[in-house]
């Protein structure tokens, strides 16, 4: 498939407010990107002429936000609207191997709807983790690093090497990721086995260290994790709002200015993936 | 008609950030007997259904399906004819 014929569609809903640089991520590398309210794919409230797909794309993004408000739980409306009309679309769509990711409010839309971890069905019918409230109780809003662990599974970051350490703003109040109380180890074991995990929180020199580098107490330091084929993404941090180097807390510091910017890779990896896949 | 008043908290063993704020708070305010803090959210839910049975059943599918995340969720649900 040629770079330009890949189309990919950056969903919305009421509340959803990171959609403009997700979008723009994907325009600048020559792609083609389209805003699509959940309501086309639903085909409800709009036009025939309206009314989209989710088949027209080579991929999904769910961007961050406040999708619904965070009413009853952060992500849960958004992904109870999806899995209403779209469960068995959405399973036969990542089965197909198109890659969906979801970033801060959208990982949280991923792990409501059951795609995320993905361990042992490609959409379960309940949720199987939670992206709960941050041990401080606070929004955390600050650059966050992250070390990336994926030994290749993941298709949105093969072009990051493992155990390269990533600068990626981190800006959410629900993001400490949890798997049932008492089965966390045996959890976090499968997904170290299965190569599902895609990025850890760490210090500057690269250790595994707890508040304020972890921000939200996650299980493990987990900031992103994909489904067991890979091709389903979902991180906290905002790769978007690092796309370009001065787009960095120190890029006045580091003399790098002409360098892409760390979370540029994410949309890069993907597409080149989709290039060589379809 | 029914009413479901669905009550959700936090499993046994699982940390609650509000209820931990709040007892703080309450500290500061000089409540200094106050123990311990569990916060709550409850819906209150109408139904038209003619059958208590019925309406209890469809009550427990909305909590599995919307209302609670079952991984750190416990709720309780009391039915009251209205």
């Amino acid at each position: 498939m040629k770079k330009e014929e890949i189309r990919v569609a950056v969903l919305r809903i009421e509340g959803t407010n990171c959609e403009q640089e997700s979008f723009d991520a994907f325009a600048r590398l020559g792609v083609k990107p389209e805003f699509v309210h959940l309501k086309r794919l639903l085909g409800i409230d709009c036009t025939k002429e309206e009314c989209r797909d989710i088949f027209d794309y080579h991929c999904l993004m769910i961007p961050g936000g406040f999708s619904a408000g965070d009413y009853v739980r952060a992500g849960a409306i958004f992904a109870a609207r999806m899995k209403s009309m779209l469960k068995d679309k959405l399973a036969e769509y990542v089965k197909e191997g198109y890659p969906i990711i979801g970033v801060c409010n959208g990982f949280q839309v991923l792990i409501e709807l059951g795609l995320l971890p993905g361990i042992d069905e490609v959409i379960s019918e309940y949720p199987k983790a939670c992206l709960m409230t941050n041990d401080s109780n606070r929004f955390e809003c600050r650059p966050t690093l992250l070390k990336h662990e994926n030994n290749g599974n993941c298709v949105f970051t093969g072009k990051i090497k493992k155990g390269e350490i990533r600068l990626i703003p981190s800006a959410h109040t629900e993001g400490k990721l949890m798997f049932p109380i008492d089965e966390q180890k045996r959890y976090v074991k499968m997904l170290e086995e299965n190569d599902q995990i895609v990025f850890k929180y760490v210090n500057p020199k690269g250790e595994y260290a707890g508040y304020p580098w972890n921000p939200n107490g996650s299980v493990s330091n987990i900031a992103g994790i994909c489904n067991l084929e890979g091709n389903v993404f979902g991180m906290m941090p905002h790769p978007e709002r690092v796309f370009y180097r001065h787009q960095h807390p120190d890029w006045t510091r580091t003399g790098k200015l002409d360098e892409p910017g760390d979370g540029r890779d994410v949309f890069e990896s993907v597409v080149e993936h989709l290039i060589k896949r379809f | 008609m029914f009413e479901a008043k669905v009550t959700i908290g936090l499993k046994k063993g699982i940390t609650d950030p509000e209820g931990a704020t709040t007892l703080k708070s309450l500290h500061l305010l000089g409540f200094d007997t106050v123990k311990e803090v569990r916060s709550q959210k409850t819906f209150l839910i109408k139904m038209d259904e003619n059958d208590e049975k019925k309406a209890r059943k469809k009550v427990e599918e909305m909590c599995q399906k919307l209302l609670t995340n079952p991984v750190i969720h416990s709720y309780t649900v009391d039915m009251k004819r209205v």
